[in-house]
Formats: C-alpha cells, structure tokens, sequence
C-alpha cells in the first residue's frame, strides 16, 4: 500500500511539477476571447456601443459587461456570430444603440468645405485627406461610415452616401425575401 | 475515324425536354448592321477593358476599342465602322440588372475594315508564344457562356504538360443551337482552330465531343476531320444528359477522370476550348480577325422564326428579335442563355455580349409563373440529380438559416456548379439553386467585409499608436523647454529684479528731488 501511496504522491507532485511550467511556459499574452470578438466586429469604430471603438467594446464583452447586441454596424449578423462564439442565445439589436442601416460613406461637399480639420481630427480611421484652410476629402475606400465626422463639421458639409457597389460585388438576394417579388434570374453555367 | 472509346456516365444529370429543332434547321443568317452597336467593357472574366478611343472618334472595323486591362482581362475590336458616340454607362445583361460602362458605336454603314493582325495561315510555323499572344490580343474569350480568357487557359498549368486537347460541343442546354449550327457549317474552322490549340499546348490527341441528339453536326465535324486527313482528331458522340457540356463533367464522360473542385482541367494535361472560341481562334490566326461576332441562337415559343444568327457583338437583342421576325403576340419571358443555366431578363434593349449564346423568348403557356414553393419534404431527388453529388437539401438547410460556414465547410457549397437540375427536379418547388447562389455571393460578401474590417482595424490601431505617440513627444518637448527654463531662471532672474529695482530706485529718487524743488517753488512763491 506504501509503494501505491508514494508512486501516486510522486506522480502528482511530477505533473503538477510540469502542469505549473508549462502554465509559465506557455503563458498566451493579451486576452485571445477578446481578440476572438474583436475579430467579429465589423471595426467602424462608430462607438454607437457606448464604448471608445471595437477593441474596448469587445474587452467589455470578453470580460461580460457588455451584451452582444450593441453593435448597429455589424446588425443580426454580427450579433449571430458573436452568440456563437459565446454559446449564448441570439438576441434582437438594441435600440437604444440604433438601428441596423445600409452600408454608408461620407462625402464632403467641397464647395462648402472651410477647411477647419474639425472632421479629420474626428475620423477613427485617418480616411480624411486635408488641411488647416485646405479643402478636405474622404477616402471613400477606407471610410467605415461612422459618422463620427458628421457632428464636429461646424459647416455641416459632409453627409452620408450609400455604397455604390461594382457589378464584381453585386449580391445575389435570399429567395426567402423576393419570393413574392417576381421570378428570380439566374447566371449562366460556366461551360467553356 | 470512329471512336472505340469507353464513355464513362456521371453521376445524376437530367433529360431536359428537347427544343433544339424549333431553331437548327435554318443555317446561320448574317445579322445586318442596327444603327448602334452598344459595347459594354466587361464582356468576360476578369478586369473591365479600358477605353483607347475617345468620344467622337471615328473608327474602323476591326479596331481595336478598348484593351486589356490586366492579365486575366480581354480587350474588345470595333465590329463596324463608325462614330464613338458614347462612353457611359448602360444597362447590361446581367442577373442584376445594373448599368455599366459601355462603348456606344453609331455605326456608319460602310462598314470599313482595317487588318487589325497579319493573317498567319501557315500556324505551324509560328512559335506557340506568339500565337497565344495573338488569341489574347485578338480577345477571344470563351464562347460557351464562361467568358474566360482563352489566353489565360491556354497558358495551361504550371507543371503540367497539356497532353490533349478537348474541343467542346456538347451544347445540352436543351434550347440552344449556336454550337449545333456551326458544326455543320463551319466544321474545317473548328477543326483548324483545334490544330492551332495543338499546337500551342504541343498535345498529341484531340478529343471533340458532341452530344448524340446532333447526328448532322457529329457527321460534317467527321467528314471535315477526314478531308483534313489529321489523325489526332478523335470525334466522339456522347450520350445526351444535361450537363454533360460542364467542362468537368464532359473530361469525365469522355476519359473517366474525375477533377475536384481546387483544381482544374489544364492540372490534369487537358485543354478545353468550345467548338465556338476554336473557331474564333482559327479566324484570329489565320486571317487576323479579332473577335467583333458570334453566332446567337434566337428561339422559344415566343419567337415567330427561331434561328441562329452571326451577329456583331454590342446589336441590342430588340434589334436582333426584330430582323429575325419579332415576337409571337403571347411572349412572357425573356432568357438569357438557356433556361437551366440562363436568368430572365427584364428587357430586351440589351447589348449582345461574348457571353450571348442564346435569347430564349418564351411563350405565356411556355413560361408559367414559378409555383410557390413548398417546404421540402426530403424526398432526395435533387441529390439523386446533382451531377457532383452534392445533398442539395442539405444545402438548403444551412442557405437558409445562415449557416454559412457549414454549407462552406462540411456539404462543399462551392463544388456547386449551379447547373439549375435541383431546382427542375424538386417536387416542392423549391428554388434551391437560388439559394446556393445566394449563400456564395454572401460568402464572398462576408469575406470582403473582413478585410475591410481588418484594414480599418489596422488603420485604427495606426492612428491611436500615432496619437500616443504625438502626445508623447509633445510632453517631452514641454518637459525639455520647462528643463531649460529652469535652469536659465537663476541668473537671468537675478539681474531683472536687479534692473527692475535699480529702476524704482531711481524714480523714486526722481520724485523726491521733483517734490523737493516743487516745494522750493511754493517756499519762494510764498
């Protein structure tokens, strides 16, 4: 019975031994759940969450004091993802973070335009080109549609434009949500 | 030269019911010049080509009026002479039914040519580089409705020798003809540009498979085969079971060899061109003709004379339907392509395109409104079907409760070539092809919305780092100057409270002796 008692006292003091090196060793820095979230999120940096953009929102639900459906950039799609994740149930958006709209891009209307960089020094992402009693321009490719330009313009000259998408990313509608509309096309088998 | 060859039988397919006689009985009929040619310049897979004319130029037939942008691109040659009216955009055939850029030609009626290439008919002596250089510049895409670059595929797979070639003339799109009429009028064209495709790929067979329901077609592509006297032509008639004329599914009747989904037909030493872009290739070598026709099959109950037509690319289909007799009074629908594979249009002002191998006008007892679905009762039919062995109803589940990933990942979502017979086979009527089409293009929006999201991820980071960092070398710099102020503030301060004094000093002084002689004044003055 001895031999059993010190075999397994050994054998745990071992493991344990190596289970504690392997903790340091091993050691993931950050916080990978809040990284995994961060990925979800669509990275508009809008803070219509309540928080200072993506990264701190995701933190607040990695560390749960944040729900997942404050998102109205990312929509149903988003909060979906992030219930799977999370192995939570989905659930509608929030309203009082807003509503779920089409994908937009802000202009500037360049003849109202002061050049005061108010919107420049707004934009979470650098996609304002301009300067100081210059006229400004979004980069329509790197704006995320934020809106956050639209508050501080003390002209009120940018506004928010659909995405006008090419014909390569144009979308094939769910058959769910045009059944009533009208016979759905098709696009040709590719036979070459 | 008839064929012993095992043919192989894959999986699923359907027996479409037959409407190739309603439109190949006719031969080929030259379409005449409209007033307007409209051109749009994305006729093929890949890049837009770019302009090189400008508005109001004058051009000739066979010029060439926008060229390739990009390797996997194709440029586009002016089919008539005329005016450049217009660069703008139109409406095209496309599923969505948005505009796009477009060349608008007002054509002259003179019709004068240009030699936009040095006809090259003695082929075998030209290195195969060239050639392919020739079919590139020519802008010859595939005719068979893929609209990929010939070029591009001629170019074969790196690594693998192209041991045969296939020349496609399958065509089992139940309506349409294009390929059926060609055969057996321009059979030696066919075979010739087969020989070029020889050629450049330095294969030694090719093979040329034709479905058995165009006996005339399998017998004048024979005959041409024998006057050419070329044994490494092999014309094989295979049984007709739609969608035999799919690249892969054609290679697997014919040779037995299966292509999975990652690779392609050019990994496994074959090359495929249709019997069309064949010919265009030959009429591009040959004579130095880029592509600027192709031939239409126009047909359905709707038309009052079906037929093929040789058509210049950028004619709108109305002007096309009106040459060829218009409409029957009880016309419903409008398809593009056939009715497996096509998508309806919702007008008929549409330019012809390379992709434009058949307007199928169909008939209100042709064309009934689609039925409404009912939910799937997992009969498996469309699994029975599917000609890569998919669970189409498997699909269905994951399309519609969006889970992408799944149909992605676990049922191959993307092995679908959207052949359309599991939407014909299902008895409830399910448009479950829509559905797969739907689920990709949501795909690859999602993947595209990530890498938007982790540029501007990216651009945040960068801009947060930069603030910091701005901050931080302000703070240094006001910390340096405070450093410095302090360290002058001893002796410079000294000396101006010196100064400053030494001048109250003296003013004071000042106004004592000022007051002294003020009250000396008063004193004598009293």
């Amino acid at each position: 019975m001895w031999t059993a008692i010190l075999v397994f006292t050994l054998l745990a003091l071992a493991l344990g031994l190596l289970l504690g090196y392997a903790g340091q060793a091993f050691k993931v820095e950050g916080d990978p759940l809040a990284d995994k979230i961060d990925a979800l999120l669509p990275q508009t940096q809008c803070g219509q969450c309540g928080f200072p953009g993506c990264r701190p929102y995701a933190e607040a639900i990695a560390r749960g004091e944040a729900d997942i459906n404050q998102c109205p950039p990312g929509g149903e799609a988003t909060i979906k993802a992030l219930a799977d994740l999370l192995g939570v149930e989905p659930k509608p958006l929030s309203a009082e973070h807003g509503v779920e709209k089409p994908k937009m891009v802000a202009w500037i209307d360049e003849q109202v335009c002061i050049g005061c960089t108010l919107c420049i020094q707004a934009c979470p992402v650098d996609a304002i080109l301009g300067a100081p009693k210059l006229m400004h321009t979004v980069i329509a490719d790197e704006c995320t549609g934020c809106e956050l330009c639209i508050a501080p313009c003390p002209v009120d000259c940018i506004y928010m434009l659909p995405v006008k998408a090419p014909l390569e990313q144009w979308h094939w509608p769910s058959p769910d949500k045009r059944l009533e509309i009208a016979e759905s096309p098709a696009s040709p088998v590719q036979m070459s | 030269m008839m064929s012993t060859r095992i043919l192989h039988r894959f999986p699923g397919g359907l027996h479409p019911q037959q409407h190739k006689a309603e439109s190949n009985a006719t031969p080929i009929r030259r379409a005449a010049l409209p007033k307007q040619l409209v051109l749009p310049l994305k006729q093929h897979i890949g890049a837009a080509a770019e302009p090189v004319v400008k508005v109001g130029e004058r051009v000739l037939r066979n010029q060439l009026l926008a060229r390739a942008e990009g390797y996997v691109s194709a440029p586009i040659h002016a089919p008539t002479s005329g005016v450049v009216v217009a660069i703008e955009e139109r409406t095209i055939p496309h599923p969505s039914g948005l505009r796009a850029p477009c060349i608008v030609l007002e054509c002259d009626g003179l019709d004068a040519a240009m030699q936009a290439f040095e006809p090259w008919p003695n082929f075998n002596q030209i290195a195969p580089l060239l050639l392919r250089e020739r079919v590139r510049e020519a802008g010859i895409v595939g005719l068979g409705g893929a609209v990929f670059p010939s070029a591009v595929k001629m170019a074969g797979s790196v690594g693998t020798p192209i041991h045969t070639v296939l020349l496609n003339g399958a065509e089992c799109e139940p309506y349409i003809t294009c390929d059926d009429r060609l055969m057996r009028e321009r059979a030696e064209e066919i075979l010739r540009g087969g020989q070029i495709l020889l050629h450049v790929a330095g294969a030694k067979k090719c093979l040329v498979g034709i479905e058995d329901n165009k006996p005339e077609a399998i017998a004048a592509v024979r005959s041409a085969a024998q006057d050419l006297a070329d044994e490494r032509f092999e014309i094989v008639a295979i049984p007709t079971i739609y969608p035999s004329g799919a690249e892969k599914q054609l290679l697997y009747v014919l040779t037995g060899e299966k292509v999975s989904r990652e690779s392609r037909v050019t990994e496994h030493g074959y090359l495929g061109q249709n019997v069309g872009t064949a010919a265009a290739i030959y009429r591009a070598v040959a004579l130095g003709e880029p592509l600027t026709r192709r031939i239409v099959t126009l047909t359905g109950s709707g038309l009052s004379a079906p037929g093929n037509w040789d058509a210049p690319l950028g004619i709108l289909a109305s002007d096309l339907i009106a040459q060829a007799g218009g409409y029957q009074a009880d016309v419903a629908r409008l398809i593009f392509g056939g009715p497996m594979g096509g998508f309806a249009l919702s007008s008929d002002e549409l330019p012809v395109t390379k992709a434009a191998n058949c307007f199928l006008a169909l008939s209100a007892a042709d064309a009934p409104a689609d039925p409404l679905p009912m939910p799937c009762i997992r009969c498996g039919k469309c699994a029975e079907a599917c000609p890569v062995e998919l669970q189409p109803q498997q699909l269905l589940w994951d399309a519609r409760a969006g889970e992408f990933e799944r149909a992605e990942k676990q049922d191959s979502l993307f092995e679908c070539i959207e052949c359309g017979i599991c939407a014909a086979v299902c008895p409830s009527h399910i448009p479950l092809v829509q559905y797969f089409r739907y689920a990709k293009s949501e795909i690859w929006q999602r993947e595209r919305d990530q890498e938007k999201a982790g540029l501007a991820r990216e651009r945040f980071e960068f801009r947060n780092l930069r603030l910091e960092r701005d901050k931080q070398e302000r703070e240094a710099m006001l910390a340096a100057k405070r450093a410095q102020l302090a360290a002058q503030k001893p002796q410079e301060g000294g000396a101006a409270v010196d100064d400053k004094q030494k001048a109250i000093l003296e003013a004071m002084e000042r106004a004592k002796a000022r007051k002294a002689t003020m009250q000396q004044d008063k004193g004598e003055g009293v």
